[in-house]
């Protein structure tokens, strides 16, 4: 447990420069701050269609959510599994990594971990910054009637869903940018994979949850048939599946692993 | 309890169909600074790969410290602090960082790495990201973090490539502190003797995964046989001159002939004998091949 909790740390620590760490804050920041813009600058024109407050909140949700669900999330999920990784085939450093006297399961395991709060942190910035956006639009603009809905619930289900979908993409591709050092491999397959994910949910295909890449989109689909209540549903079991299995495939790689 | 810091017993290691290691049986003593020699694609850098665990070797063959590696991973690793080829650094992080880094995977103090810094020279670059390091700078840092354990047992893998001379003789000096005051064990490889015959106190010297040499520097020496060489007006005509008195004529190079030394009054005989003969003799005197020679005579012949 000391090896996972120090292994971590130094994730934390070698990690906190890069791109994919300061993604998951900006991401959630410019996102919710250019829909918090867009009503706000355009206030009359939305006032004017007299939406009930869980409407107001609904569209507003909805402008960050449609735009993140299915193309912001699962693109930062594959660009940041390619990162965790990277660091060490880019620098060279496996050697020096696997030459520590740690155990090889808490080196992999902090790193899958790592990748994993890193998606929670942007989720969850997501959901704090829409709240606090939200009321902070009713404040500047008291038309916006954002006060007298709370969406907390709504809110923490879509994106307890939404963080627990994006799972099964990770663990994916954190296993292809484990083994490949490449940049075109991870985000060729990662992109192709989306496309295929997103056709998959948008033509209704019945096994369409077996796609890692469509488990996000069918999430927000979920949202707009209005059968978001339910946390565990298929594609979520499913996510969690393919998590828990490539989660040790990749264990299995990190120990036959030769650093030549 | 045994004497060795590192055994290894017919270790034979393949990538693929190519033999890379052949039936090595190093024996690093305690205490001892090893130089690890061969030249470049000899086995030397897959060897202490191996012996760092980063490739598996078979059960029983590699020992650190008596303890079998394979079974003794995390323990063994406790006591290595390596630096193997180019040193592994984060480029996006200072050298600072990278060794605050290493601080955290060890569960060292931070305030080593100042010291740490200091021993290497690079207090004054501390704060510049390692990417913009030079080539010997980043050798410092990874001799930094090699030494940032304070292990035992250090494994270094060509730590002077890219230094200059001051950082060279830094470097070796540096070996000679560790191993004489702090009583550490240092395998250095390289594939310059001359490089680190004036620190090591073992050699082991490996060819083609085969190790050809291993023992004292001293015992290496032995190996060294002595030679007259002698330059005279005409080398072809001494040298069969000689061979028709049976006088083995060892070599013949661009202005000189070589014999085996058997004593100095036979040279003196040697010397009489050519300016009886109507040889001029510019100069008759004995040598000892220098250990570098020596090394490349000994990788070449296998």
């Amino acid at each position: 447990m000391h090896a996972l909790l120090i292994s971590l740390q130094s994730e934390f620590y070698k990690s906190r420069k890069t791109l994919a760490f300061w993604a998951s804050i900006l991401l959630p920041l410019c996102l919710c701050s250019l829909v918090t813009a867009a009503f706000y600058f355009k206030s009359e024109k939305i006032l004017a269609q007299l939406y009930s407050p869980p409407v107001l909140w609904m569209n507003y949700i909805g402008s960050i959510l449609g735009i993140m669900g299915s193309l912001i999330l699962p693109f930062y999920v594959i660009f940041m599994a390619f990162s965790v990784n990277n660091i060490e085939h880019k620098n060279d450093t496996w050697k020096s990594l696997f030459a520590q006297p740690l155990n090889k399961f808490s080196i992999y395991a902090a790193k899958y971990i790592y990748a994993v709060l890193l998606i929670f942190i942007c989720l969850f910035l997501f959901f704090a910054l829409s709240l606090a956006f939200g009321n902070l639009l009713h404040i500047l603009n008291n038309g916006y009637k954002f006060n007298d809905y709370s969406p907390l619930d709504f809110l923490s289900r879509i994106y307890t869903r939404l963080f627990l979908s994006s799972l099964g993409i990770l663990s994916v591709q954190f296993i292809i940018s484990l083994i490949w050092s490449d940049f075109l491999k991870p985000m060729g397959i990662g992109f192709i994979g989306l496309i295929a994910g997103i056709i998959a949910v948008t033509r209704g295909w019945e096994y369409a949850c077996f796609i890692p890449y469509s488990h996000a989109t069918m999430v927000i689909s979920a949202r707009k048939e209005g059968v978001a209540g339910q946390i565990f549903t298929q594609e979520i079991y499913a996510s969690l599946i393919y998590a828990a299995v490539l989660f040790l495939a990749g264990y299995f790689i990190v120990i036959k692993k030769s650093v030549k | 309890m045994s004497n060795l810091a590192i055994e290894t017993c017919g270790l034979t290691y393949h990538f693929g169909n190519q033999k890379v290691v052949d039936d090595l049986s190093l024996k690093v003593p305690k205490g001892s600074i090893y130089g690890f020699l061969g030249p470049n694609g000899a086995g030397k850098t897959t060897t202490i790969k191996i012996l760092l665990n980063l490739l598996k070797s078979p059960y029983d063959t590699v020992f650190i410290f008596g303890k079998e590696i394979n079974a003794n991973r995390i323990a063994s690793l406790k006591k290595i602090g390596a630096l193997v080829e180019q040193p592994a650094i984060y480029a996006h992080l200072t050298g600072k960082e990278n060794l605050i880094n290493r601080c955290i995977l060890l569960g060292v103090t931070r305030e080593k790495v100042k010291d740490m810094l200091s021993l290497v020279g690079l207090t004054d670059a501390a704060d510049k990201k390692a990417g913009n390091y030079s080539l010997g700078m980043k050798q410092r840092l990874g001799i930094a973090l090699a030494l940032l354990a304070d292990a035992e047992l250090l494994l270094l893998d060509e730590p002077t490539n890219g230094l200059d001379p001051n950082g060279i003789i830094e470097i070796r000096n540096l070996m000679s502190e560790l191993s004489l005051k702090h009583n550490k064990t240092i395998l250095v490889s390289s594939h310059l003797l001359h490089e680190i015959e004036k620190v090591a106190t073992h050699v082991g010297i490996l060819n083609k995964g085969k190790l050809l040499f291993q023992g004292t520097i001293n015992e290496l020496q032995t190996f060294n046989t002595p030679v007259v060489e002698i330059q005279t007006d005409n080398r072809e005509a001494t040298a069969a001159f000689l061979s028709s008195l049976g006088y083995v004529v060892s070599n013949i190079n661009e202005d000189t002939i070589q014999l085996p030394f058997q004593s100095t009054a036979e040279t003196g005989k040697i010397n009489t004998l050519l300016i009886q003969h109507g040889f001029t003799v510019y100069s008759i005197h004995f040598v000892k091949k220098d250990l570098e020679r020596l090394f490349l005579d000994i990788t070449k012949t296998n």
